[in-house]
């Protein structure tokens, strides 16, 4: 096991590599979701402050 | 198959189909990784010249593919998007390129940890494929900029559109540096009949290139997903969508 982690003295750069590509990968997953996430947050935001308008500005905007 | 085609390219119907996937593309690619990195780093032996340095072939490769591959998907989307106008065609131009860039950033840092042991530098200004790389990564971020600078998004679609086109000649300059100038970086291994690789070396490397495929796939559903909402805030659809999922803080 030790030999395996210490991959014949070169450990510090093949981990470092395998680190990085996973954090790539993680956060490559979370920005996406979170934006996806974001964007809907803030639909929802804008339609209800819409909403409270009177219905003639509603129309406005939309078009 | 003309149905189904017209089907998935109505915007709510995508949204719905793209949330169903990208779990599953996920989930396939999280097994083919798993699978690949057990073969590259536990069952291949190390390498005659490299010893074990080499098993960073195993990130660094995936990475650079897929660096060049979402580029290519932004290029043929940004080209479909001019000629036919259509919206879809741009958002999926929009959702590739900060995955791109992330994979280019990851296929230079991986090659500076692997160039540093072997080469014994971490970086070289004279060598075309690092060169172009680096070069990669600046028209991403060019990309990004771009859209991000400019409040029309039309007129963001299409710049940024044109600006992708153009950097396609990098591309075929990536793909072919190491052949057309001389190189510190070796040539290709993969599809190469001088270069022979064991299958036990070779296998893994191909599962990860295609498990990085699949999670490109992942996340550019998810990115979709956001852009087809900004594309479509207006539409009744997406109200109603609005309306009926709960908000942020019930979910937590």
């Amino acid at each position: 096991m030790m030999e395996w982690l210490s991959m014949g003295g070169y450990a510090l750069y093949v981990w470092t590599s395998f680190g990085l590509t996973l954090a790539a990968l993680v956060g490559n997953l979370v920005f996406a979701k979170r934006r996806h996430d974001r964007i809907l947050a803030q639909l929802r935001e804008s339609q209800s402050t819409r909403q409270a308008e009177p219905r003639g500005t509603f129309q406005e905007v939309t078009s | 198959m003309w149905t189904w085609f017209h089907k998935l390219a109505s915007p709510p119907h995508f949204y719905r189909m793209a949330g169903l996937w990208a779990p599953w593309f996920l989930a396939l690619s999280v097994v083919g990784m798993v699978t690949g990195l057990y073969g590259g780093l536990v069952t291949a032996p190390e390498d005659y010249q490299q010893g074990d340095a080499f098993r960073i072939i195993y990130v660094h490769v995936p990475s650079a593919y897929l660096s060049l591959l979402a580029y290519v998907v932004m290029a043929v989307a940004s080209a479909i998007g001019l000629v036919w106008r259509m919206k879809l065609a741009h958002a999926v131009a929009a959702g590739a390129a900060p995955i791109g860039a992330s994979f280019t950033f990851l296929a230079l840092a991986t090659g500076m940890l692997w160039g540093k042991p072997m080469w014994g530098t971490w970086w070289q200004w004279s060598d075309p494929r690092m060169l172009t790389e680096l070069i990669l990564l600046f028209l991403y971020f060019g990309f990004m900029a771009l859209r991000a600078n400019i409040a029309d998004r039309q007129r963001a679609d299409k710049a940024a559109a044109v600006l992708a086109l153009v950097g396609v000649v990098n591309v075929v300059l990536v793909h072919y540096s190491v052949e057309w100038w001389s190189s510190l970086h070796q040539g290709q291994t993969v599809m190469n009949s001088e270069a022979t690789m064991p299958a036990s070396m070779l296998t893994p490397l191909l599962l990860m290139i295609a498990s990085f495929s699949l999670f490109f796939g992942a996340v550019l559903l998810h990115r979709l997903r956001g852009e087809v909402l900004i594309r479509e805030a207006n539409a009744r659809w997406v109200r109603r969508l609005v309306e009926t999922t709960p908000s942020m803080e019930t979910v937590k």
